[in-house]
């Protein structure tokens, strides 16, 4: 299974940093991760199940889409974009 | 003592205190986020917030205490199976009926809690409508940013969007007609300006004691409606406003002739005419408008006030007047716009200003 990793807020809302989910892409492991910690449902994916767009996914340190996939022991870094102002 | 709910670029500002005796900030929530809009009903006391996150979308939070443990409203959310996504909440009022509130937002959607804020609902008679396709966003995006009950009758409500128009409903929301008759679209090519919406409202206040009667800053125009926002009349030109351009309108509760609008220069140029600060007072519906400004900046001062940063409290002489500034200036007067001082003087930039 992925490991999912947040990092604060979403660490908070979901009670822990660390998160190993079923999935066999990034966006089935943030809907597995919405699943398991109802409190992050809405923060990472939009009404539509997209990835909103200043939050960046990274699968094993490259940068993913929802349809990227992933397996058993790859870590699924969830962050938000670097911005200005 | 007032309290003021002040929405900025990096968070809800609390701040105590009256005009006199000066004002102090008694708390901050939610640092280095948008806070839209704030604001307390005053039927149960709660503090609600619309808060936008630029990583993690837009939602609305409630609180008993502003300064405690603040609880994630449920709810504000479009259709799943639509092509949008909620941009951020604009604006929040309270109801005709028990627990009944509405929240604006972007793109022109109504939401409804029946529940004091806790839960929400999309009021589908607006989002479905037919003429929905031909909605076209301004600059600010395509927000629903005023929503004006009517007095003791929970069935009729008007709200307002960007760039669409007037919306009323007779019906407690269920079905909706637009109502832009008497506006005249300035920016629009002169044939397309008996167009049914794509009329850019900025802000609309019913007034106080005629509920007929409502007072609309226009992107070019100020208007007056006496027939419950059937059609509008021009109340800006040929007067002495120095533009017709503005954001807020607010009005003394205790006058139905009364208006008050913060000119800017124009809409390529959103900032204080000349340098020089000053709130301008109707109170004969609109006939004549004169400047209120003794302790504002009279000179080098380019604010740019938005439409939701400015709100009164009382009535009368004692009239409250309260606006921020996207410069992080906050003024108030206690009576009735003839003087004003500093509330405060260097907050982040300033989007809403309400007062609990």
């Amino acid at each position: 299974m992925p490991l999912v990793l947040l990092r604060a807020p979403l660490s908070e809302l979901a009670g822990a940093r660390e998160h190993e989910l079923e999935g066999g892409t990034v966006l089935e492991a943030l809907l597995a991760l919405e699943a398991a910690c109802p409190r992050v449902s809405g923060w990472v994916l939009d009404e539509r199940r997209a990835i909103r767009q200043h939050i960046n996914v990274y699968v094993n340190g490259q940068l993913a889409r929802g349809d990227t996939v992933v397996g058993i022991s790859d870590r699924v870094h969830v962050l938000p974009a670097i911005t200005g102002g | 003592m007032t309290e003021l709910l002040v929405g900025t670029k990096k968070g809800l500002f609390v701040l105590d205190g009256d005009v006199d005796a000066g004002f102090e900030v008694t708390a901050r929530a939610f640092p280095g986020q948008s806070v839209e809009y704030a604001m307390r009903d005053p039927r149960s006391g709660r503090y609600l917030a619309s808060v936008t996150s630029w990583f993690y979308g837009g939602r609305i939070w409630v609180a008993d205490d502003p300064a405690g443990e603040w609880q994630e409203a449920e709810g504000t959310v479009l259709p799943e199976d639509g092509d949008a996504s909620l941009a951020r909440i604009w604006v929040i009022a309270a109801g005709e009926a028990e627990g009944m509130l509405y929240a604006g937002g972007d793109p022109g959607c109504l939401f409804e809690s029946h529940d004091g804020g806790l839960t929400w609902a999309l009021n589908r008679g607006l989002w479905d409508h037919p003429t929905r396709p031909d909605w076209t966003p301004g600059g600010g995006g395509l927000c629903l940013h005023t929503i004006v009950p009517w007095p003791g009758d929970p069935d009729r409500l008007m709200v307002a969007i960007s760039a669409v128009g007037v919306w009323l409903s007779d019906d407690r929301g269920a079905t909706w007609r637009y109502s832009n008759s008497g506006i005249v679209a300035g920016y629009a090519p002169e044939e397309a300006r008996d167009m049914p919406i794509g009329y850019c409202v900025h802000n609309v206040r019913r007034a106080g004691g005629r509920p007929e009667r409502l007072f609309m800053q226009f992107h070019g125009g100020v208007y007056r409606s006496d027939d419950a926002g059937a059609s509008w009349i021009d109340v800006g030109n040929g007067t002495d406003l120095p533009s017709d351009f503005g954001f807020p309108i607010v009005v003394d509760p205790a006058d139905p002739d009364s208006a008050y609008v913060i000119p800017l220069i124009g809409a390529e140029d959103r900032t204080t005419p000349g340098g020089s600060v000053r709130v301008w007072e109707t109170r004969d519906a609109g006939a004549t408008w004169a400047p209120r400004g003794n302790g504002l900046p009279e000179s080098d001062a380019y604010l740019t006030v938005l439409r939701e940063a400015f709100d009164s409290a009382g009535t009368g002489p004692g009239l409250e007047l309260y606006f921020g500034a996207t410069s992080g200036e906050v003024y108030g007067s206690g009576d009735a716009g003839a003087n004003w001082a500093p509330v405060a003087a260097h907050l982040p930039p300033v989007y809403s200003v309400r007062t609990a």
